[in-house]
């Protein structure tokens, strides 16, 4: 079975606001989903739903045909979130990090030493997370998403706090992971090239 | 219904990794487990200033004083149980992992047990001690306290749980855990005190571990439902 | 069976519903006070060992028996509303929490008084349903207070559910440890309350005070959903019509 990420009918209230409503999608795999909008335009919260964490006022999350509410675990366990705050520990260092990470979610064949050197972080690993940049750190949160063995990416505003190379790192990264049979469902506030089917949200 | 990954870690590994990441926080930190035990003994220590030396009085208000102590410590380190992971974000990253989340609030709850409550029995024989009591005693009291502990940190990870990212947290934490601590407090107290007198205190020690059973089997539930719900 | 049911939870539904039933609550509820008290104080006999002091009980059990049966109601009601997503079972929660704890106040205040003259003492520790009732308020305010804290309604509800539900568990854990430290410390003789032993004058009062009470907690409930489902439902077309119309907000 191919797996497919939908979605129909989805109206989040939050508080007075009405973010969205009656927002239908489709994504397959090497397929892109690009959530776009101002700040406070509801892009987070999507994101937020559809891992499951904030209760929809109508409308439903398909991952392979099936509701995502009724196979929490399984869901959980096809999907990498990179949030704007990067859930990683301070006081840890990368490694540790990492392994933390390894232990919730199935990783991938990839050689930890080498996903560090492409993302560029492999001089940092013994330093406690803390003492990196902000930069730095968005790199750490990106390595974990390669490390993860998962088809669904969540990106929210991936490209904050990078440089140039950066940016176009995770554009790299992007591609690859779709090209590999990923999708990945993104929210930014420009517009991203990415060489691969994407389908415009926008909020 | 797609099966899982094969190379989905077991629910096993993930309970030992969030166990030994929040010791190794911890670790990190030492503050956090110097604190309350400092707090517990500052306690102790202002108690027999208050209502004077006398050793009667020492004797009869010992295992009360020594028990309400514990529980305020508890208490004091039970708020940041969950707060540095709301602000990094890693506590929504626990949300969306495949583990079941009652399995990672179990784990935490291990490690806060391990990083206050155990600190707090073993020290609890040398504040005993100024409180003359005796050998014996002192052992109900770790033992008493031992499972008491326990309790105090598997309930008041329903409140941190609870009140996580409230602003005013704190003190409602509070609110929240102490009617819900009444009873722990309430064994503990009265079975070290049986034992002080030379009477029969298995009943205390029983319900005290009946109770810890039942925290054990219900709170992570409790916790996870509360952890979905506070980071809506 | 579903369909009435599903109807009669709906917030428009329930909110004319109420309104009807409201009277035939409080009515009812008001004369059985009204008979229980005369009869409690004037008709019901000299208790042969507390003299009049005991006459308490007719506002004293009725009360306790409410503050009870009001935090059952809101545990119940957040257990419904986690589970099947009722909004209305939410508002049954938080409308029941401020009657409730005044009542849980009330109980306390009256075994306090009755206290005074049974035991000698305005407060005895040692008794395991003063103590009960004394945790039931703090888990009351606990409640009020985490509603309070939470700006979101929808989260506010279900936060508050999950803690009425832990306290449920906990108000019984309380009695009987309290009953099992009493026992240790021989503390006043507990007073036998209620029961089939009574005298028939004193015991038919007592109901009646029991059921006016429930009835007229029943009645100030539903004007509290009331409001509350008014509040809740302020963005939805049915209030701003009901509002609108003539006679505006019946």
């Amino acid at each position: 079975m191919t797996e497919k990420l939908s979605a129909t009918n989805l109206t989040l209230i939050r508080g007075e606001r009405c973010l969205f409503q009656e927002l239908d999608f489709a994504l397959n795999p090497g397929e892109l989903l690009l959530l776009k909008g101002q700040n406070g335009s509801g892009k987070t919260s999507l994101l937020r739903a559809i891992a499951g964490m904030l209760s929809l006022e109508s409308g439903e999350i398909f991952w392979n045909e099936a509701p995502v509410l009724q196979q929490r675990q399984e869901f959980h366990g096809a999907l990498v979130w990179l949030a704007h705050k990067t859930g990683l520990k301070g006081d840890l260092t990368l490694v540790e990090n990492l392994r933390f990470e390894a232990s919730l979610r199935p990783q991938s064949d990839n050689d930890l030493a080498v996903v560090c050197e492409r993302v560029g972080i492999s001089r940092l690993k013994r330093l406690p997370l803390r003492s990196l940049s902000a930069g730095q750190q968005r790199r750490v949160a990106l390595a974990r998403l390669v490390l993860a063995d998962v088809p669904l990416w969540l990106l929210d505003e991936p490209f904050t706090s990078l440089d140039r190379d950066g940016r176009h790192l995770v554009t790299q990264l992007v591609e690859e992971h779709l090209t590999s049979g990923g999708m990945c469902v993104m929210a930014a506030h420009q517009d991203v090239e990415i060489n691969a089917t994407v389908h415009r949200v926008s909020l | 219904m797609k099966a899982t990954n094969p190379k989905q870690p077991s629910i096993f590994a993930s309970l030992i990794a969030i166990t030994r990441r929040d010791l190794l926080l911890a670790l990190r930190r030492p503050g956090d487990i110097l604190n309350p035990l400092f707090f517990f003994a500052m306690v102790c220590t202002l108690f027999p200033l208050a209502v004077g030396p006398g050793a009667e009085q020492l004797t009869l208000s010992g295992p009360g004083v020594l028990w309400v102590a514990a529980l305020l410590a508890t208490l004091l380190s039970l708020n940041s149980l969950f707060m540095s992971d709301h602000e990094d974000g890693s506590l929504d990253q626990l949300l969306v992992s495949p583990q079941p989340l009652p399995i990672l609030a179990l784990g935490k709850m291990i490690a806060h047990w391990l990083t206050t409550g155990l600190p707090l029995v073993l020290i609890s024989p040398l504040l005993a001690m100024t409180y003359r009591m005796p050998v014996d005693v002192i052992g109900v009291l770790m033992l008493t306290l031992l499972l008491g502990t326990v309790c105090l940190s598997l309930l008041g990870s329903i409140g941190a749980a609870l009140t996580v990212g409230l602003h005013r947290g704190t003190a409602l934490l509070s609110l929240l855990i102490l009617p819900l601590a009444m009873p722990v407090l309430l064994l503990g107290a009265s079975t070290v005190s049986l034992a002080a007198d030379s009477e029969l205190y298995a009943t205390g020690i029983w319900a005290l571990g009946a109770y810890a059973v039942l925290a054990l089997s219900l709170a992570p539930y409790a916790t996870a439902a509360a952890l979905r719900i506070s980071n809506e | 069976m579903w369909k009435f049911f599903h109807h009669l939870t709906s917030p428009p539904h329930f909110y004319r519903l109420a309104a009807t039933i409201i009277p035939w609550l409080a009515f009812p509820g008001l004369v059985l006070i009204a008979y229980g008290s005369y009869a409690g104080l004037f008709v019901a006999p000299e208790d042969y060992q507390q003299g009049d002091a005991y006459r308490i009980i007719y506002v004293h059990v009725p009360a306790a028996y409410v503050s009870i049966m009001a935090y059952v109601l809101m545990a119940v009601g957040g257990g419904c509303g986690l589970i099947w997503r009722l909004k209305l079972a939410h508002a049954v929660g938080a409308a029941a929490a401020p009657l409730g704890a005044a009542f849980t106040f009330l109980a306390l205040a009256t075994g306090s008084i009755w206290g005074r003259p049974m035991w000698g003492t305005w407060w005895e520790w040692g008794d395991p349903r003063l103590m009960s009732e004394l945790i039931m308020l703090f888990l009351y305010f606990g409640y009020m207070a985490l509603r309070a804290a939470i700006d979101e309604t929808a989260k506010a509800d279900k936060a508050s559910a999950v803690l009425a539900l832990v306290g449920v568990v906990n108000v019984v854990i309380v009695h009987y440890s309290v009953v099992w430290w009493n026992s240790l410390h021989q503390g006043p003789t507990l007073l036998k309350k209620g029961g089939p032993g009574m005298d028939a004058d004193m015991l038919y009062p007592l109901l009646a005070m029991i059921l006016g009470f429930t009835l007229v907690f029943g009645a100030l409930l539903a004007r509290r959903i009331r409001t509350e489902v008014l509040y809740r439902e302020r963005r939805t077309r049915w209030v701003r019509e009901l509002i609108l119309a003539p006679g505006g907000g019946r």
